[in-house]
């Protein structure tokens, strides 16, 4: 439960132990090892970073910059997206020397971030989520994120040669477009494996919500479903089930094997690491960093876990030569005609949207086959 | 269709058997606490810690029984905390119980750390499905020991409080502070064990959420549970044996939501999810009519003086 920052008008936690080390290092009694010409990045992560999920995917990234040379990295985890995040964000820009920063939650955008980036306007902010606009949001201000999309329609045909009662079920937090189209994309995975797949859908309403995950994954298997996949934010309760209960499971977010060794099938997993050396490499070599970053599978974003030992031959086979054709970039999961699960059409005949398509941000439906309501 | 409401049934039976398990535990617990006369806002902090403990007490030892022992110890120790301060002259229990339910999250999450990654040994099952073709119902049916073993502590608790002396006289410190200072009773003393022995109770509801049901430690795992096994007292009317009907309840409405969308009912989960709360609203209107204070509430509990 994250206390009222309100309440608390003075310094953050962060602030008043950093303060005291500077103030220690000023008094001789100790030193930061750090050199004066490393460049400083701070991440700011809204739940524990070694969640098994969307903080951790953002943390591996951060610890792989830790050992480039010249860079020093700060973090601060469980950062609530509140007034928190202004004190944090503010005392690595002071405290910490940080000229590059990463908040990497939603709900830190706006107006968190902006008024900050309006405050120090010489510190470059880059937000993961993708809400900035060119005539709207500062310069030294920006947004990238991944079209994980892919990696769910991949882990869909490894789904749809899996399960044998042709029932497989999607553990979803929200439903916002994002989450819709996971489990859309997941649902036309496994329906390109065999269009009697039904697809049924659970929205747990919250992001975490551990004992309502193992409530709606215990739900699910008793219904029949025998792979299970997620967008939520820590998916370790939803694999550790699957495991339990003897069925599959596909990843989300990280790799997630180690917790299902026998139901892993293979996940979509984010490959933030892409993204941030390309940053860093930008900076060093003197060149602004892009405003607006945007990739999937083929620039290295999103990437899929090792097979697991339960996947076919012919569904790793599949998969391979499906990923192979989305490597070549372009490649368009949703394609016309398309019905939603009421029957309208939501893609008509002869269209089909890449996951670049600009309508796929707006997805307000599920598709034909998906056994579930966004109302 | 029929088909349907079996399974919705199914759902719920199982629901309230793996659900309801710590709230169960954290209610007796308070209820025990709140016969003594004071209010223990800490149980959310100690259901946290308790499940922290009993996860590494079990990942380290190998044994998860170790863990549920520790879990109660560590609740012990917290309640022991609580008790000893509000012993105190003009200490509001209110504000302490807060104080110990930030500290216990806080324990829990400082030291928990290194736990969230590793898989501990949890608890078994007892097979009470044996009999069923259906591995629905053999899942449901699969009950922790510790659904049991609250159960029983619940009815004994039940029959201590009105067929013994420990529980006449919790409920004399609990009831009337005159009174129990006309019989010379140690107020003081009876309050803080009967504080230190509710969150050990609340303890082991910790070690079930991480040992049991779901069954792994993270810093989400609460989500305000004992908060709200807290309130389920004043459901029960302070009876343990009401604690374990509430608990069931909770558990079974709990899992209405999701059982309901995977048979196709899919509209307005938001309103499902609020079933227990909506329950809570009506049964608490129904019962608590104009002016007279809550009945069965011990006379000495700081919110109702």
């Amino acid at each position: 439960m994250p206390s009222d920052p309100r309440s608390f008008p003075m310094m953050s936690r962060r602030a008043l132990v950093q303060g005291g080390a500077a103030l220690a290092a000023t008094a001789g009694l100790g030193g930061t090892a750090q050199a004066a010409k490393d460049t400083v990045i701070g991440f700011i992560y809204v739940g524990p970073k070694d969640d098994y999920g969307y903080n951790q995917a953002h943390a591996e990234a951060a610890a792989m910059m830790k050992k480039m040379p010249g860079l020093k990295i700060v973090e601060e985890e469980r950062v609530p997206e509140t007034d928190a995040v202004s004190k944090t964000m503010e005392s690595m820009i002071k405290l910490d020397g940080a000229t590059l920063l990463f908040p990497t939650s939603f709900g830190y955008f706006d107006p968190y971030m902006l008024k900050m980036a309006a405050k120090y306007n010489d510190i470059q902010f880059r937000h993961c989520g993708g809400l900035w606009q060119k005539d709207k949001n500062p310069m030294n201000t920006g947004s990238y994120f991944g079209y994980i999309g892919m990696g769910q329609y991949l882990n869909g045909i490894a789904a749809g040669h899996t399960t044998k009662s042709k029932k497989i079920a999607f553990v979803a937090a929200k439903p916002i477009p994002q989450v819709l189209i996971n489990v859309n994309s997941f649902a036309l995975g496994a329906k390109s494996v065999d269009p009697s797949i039904v697809t049924s859908v659970i929205f747990t309403g919250e992001w975490s919500m551990p004992v309502k995950e193992a409530e709606a994954t215990n739900s699910l298997i008793d219904q029949g479903n025998d792979v299970i996949t997620c967008h939520v934010d820590g998916p370790k309760v939803i694999m550790e089930t699957a495991e339990r209960r003897g069925i599959h499971a596909c990843g989300y977010h990280v790799n997630q094997a180690k917790l299902a060794p026998k139901a892993y099938l293979t996940g979509a997993e984010w490959n933030w690491i892409t993204v941030y050396k390309s940053f860093v490499t930008d900076m060093k070599e003197g060149k602004p960093i892009p405003n607006f970053t945007r990739g999937g599978l083929a620039e290295g974003f999103v990437k899929m876990s090792p097979y697991g030992p339960g996947l076919s031959e012919a569904g790793r086979k599949n998969v391979d030569a499906v990923k192979a054709e989305m490597m070549k970039g372009g490649y368009a999961v949703f394609k016309g005609p398309l019905k939603d699960n009421k029957g309208n059409v939501v893609v008509p005949a002869g269209k089909a949207l890449a996951e670049t398509a600009i309508e796929l941000e707006s997805t307000n439906y599920l598709i034909e086959g998906v056994n579930g309501s966004i109302g | 269709m029929s088909d349907s409401l079996a399974t919705v049934l199914l759902a719920m039976l199982a629901g309230s058997l793996r659900v309801s398990t710590p709230f169960l535990f954290v209610s007796i617990g308070e209820c025990l606490t709140e016969k003594s006369g004071r209010i223990n806002l800490g149980n959310e902090g100690v259901l946290v810690l308790g499940a922290m403990v009993a996860y590494a007490t079990s990942y380290e030892t190998g044994s998860p029984w170790i863990g549920v022992l520790a879990a109660a110890f560590a609740g012990l120790l917290l309640g022991a905390l609580h008790g000893a301060v509000c012993s105190l002259a003009r200490v509001n229990d209110v504000a302490m119980g807060i104080a110990i339910m930030l500290a216990g999250t806080g324990i829990a999450f400082f030291f928990g750390k290194p736990y969230i990654q590793p898989s501990a040994p949890l608890l078994p099952g007892i097979p009470f499905g044996w009999w069923s073709g259906s591995s629905q119902v053999q899942n449901a049916l699969l009950v922790c020991p510790l659904f049991l073993l609250g159960i029983a502590a619940a009815i004994g608790l039940h029959w201590c409080f009105n067929a013994t002396r420990v529980g006449l006289r919790i409920r004399i410190v609990g009831d009337s502070q005159d009174a129990a200072l006309a019989l010379g009773l140690p107020i003081d003393r009876i309050r803080f064990l009967a504080t230190a022995c509710g969150s050990a109770l609340a303890g082991i509801g910790g070690a079930f959420l991480s040992l049991y049901y779901p069954g792994s430690w993270n810093e989400g795992l609460s989500s305000g549970q004992g908060l709200m096994a807290v309130a389920l007292v004043v459901f029960a009317r302070w009876n343990p044996i009401y604690c374990i009907y509430a608990s069931l309840l909770f558990g079974a409405a709990g899992a209405l939501g999701p059982s309901l969308q995977t048979v196709g009912i899919t509209w307005g989960y938001y309103l499902f999810y609020a079933a227990p709360y909506i329950v809570t609203l009506v049964v608490l209107i129904i019962t608590a009519r104009g002016g007279r204070s809550l009945a069965g509430m011990p006379g000495q509990l700081s919110i109702g003086r």
